[in-house]
């Protein structure tokens, strides 16, 4: 029988997994962007459960949007990405320090 | 076989694909393999929403990531000519750190989890199956209704995203040769044909006549 925690386990379990991919790819700024997308994968799936286990619809209605934002965020951190190689011929982070900050 | 033991069969199996994948993500070498196991990720979590009923967001999953973004992804991905190597180069000097941090936020979210509520719901009805409707229809009666300004707003968000990105990543050629529309259209008759009256006919002179003006 599933139940709610089975479902926030697996999300906490997703989300631990993107913050280690965030720590350890350090260099690779796709690796970086696919990170974030499964951190919004696992916010996702709690939605998704919580929506079905309380009967609300509110929590699919809101995981819509977040897909919406998602493929939005994507397209555009791609388009800088593509800008960054042309002007830069590298996607190292360690490399990306004109702005000196 | 019991339809719910089967439920938690397909759960485990489907979970357990989606944390493998998503750490292949992680650790992968090669950054095409990282997408695909992407890939796996998202079709193996929209199977999980799926065992939630929750039939239209799993469908747009696939649609939308797997079919759009990560296509983008594996395009930019092959696009530029990347350095594998070099990009890994911290990889094993971060490798504790990272373990360490998601290590620790695991054990704090586990814990919250499991005090507050791993006795909480078994999965009751269907709330789509109780109100009357497909899992469609229940969440595009409250997208369309309740939410309508919200959604026109992301429809509005994806319209300039699509913008921007263009508008990113369009480059001037210098070498390209473009049409000016507007001075197309600004042009003038007279600047390009010239009509010469003449006569049709002319007496034939001994000398030859001289070389017309060329049109310009």
């Amino acid at each position: 029988m599933i139940t709610l925690s089975h479902y926030i386990v697996l999300g906490a379990v997703l989300f631990c997994i993107a913050v280690a991919g965030l720590f350890i790819n350090r260099k690779n700024v796709i690796v970086l962007l696919m990170s974030i997308e499964l951190m919004l994968l696992a916010v996702n799936m709690n939605f998704v459960a919580f929506s079905r286990f309380l009967g609300d619809v509110s929590g699919q209605v809101f995981v819509f949007f977040i897909l919406t934002v998602a493929a939005a965020e994507a397209a555009i951190g791609l388009a800088i990405l593509v800008l960054l190689f042309r002007n830069r011929s590298t996607i190292n982070i360690a490399d990306i320090d004109s702005m000196k900050g | 076989m019991n339809p719910q033991l089967l439920q938690l069969i397909c759960f485990y199996a489907f979970g357990f694909v989606t944390v493998a994948a998503a750490l292949s993500v992680i650790t992968l070498k090669n950054t095409v393999h990282a997408v695909l196991a992407l890939v796996l990720t998202f079709f193996s979590a929209a199977c999980l929403w799926m065992l939630l009923d929750a039939e239209f967001l799993a469908l747009a999953l696939i649609v939308v990531y797997v079919g759009a973004v990560m296509v983008l992804f594996l395009f930019v991905v092959m696009m530029l000519d990347l350095d594998q190597e070099k990009l890994r180069e911290g990889f094993v000097k971060f490798l504790p750190v990272g373990l360490i941090v998601a290590a620790a936020m695991l054990a704090e979210m586990l814990g919250l989890i499991g005090v507050r509520a791993m006795h909480l719901q078994v999965m009751g009805a269907d709330p789509a199956a109780v109100a009357g409707t497909s899992n469609t229809a229940w969440l595009g009666r409250a997208l369309y209704t309740q939410y309508l300004l919200p959604f026109e707003v992301a429809a509005l968000i994806l319209t300039v995203g699509v913008v921007a990105a263009v508008a990113l990543t369009l480059r001037q050629r210098g070498d390209a040769r473009y049409e000016s529309a507007s001075q197309q259209v600004k042009v003038n008759p007279r600047d390009r044909v010239r009509i010469v009256k003449m006569a049709a006919e002319r007496p034939v002179d001994e000398t030859p006549a001289p070389p017309q003006e060329s049109k310009s």
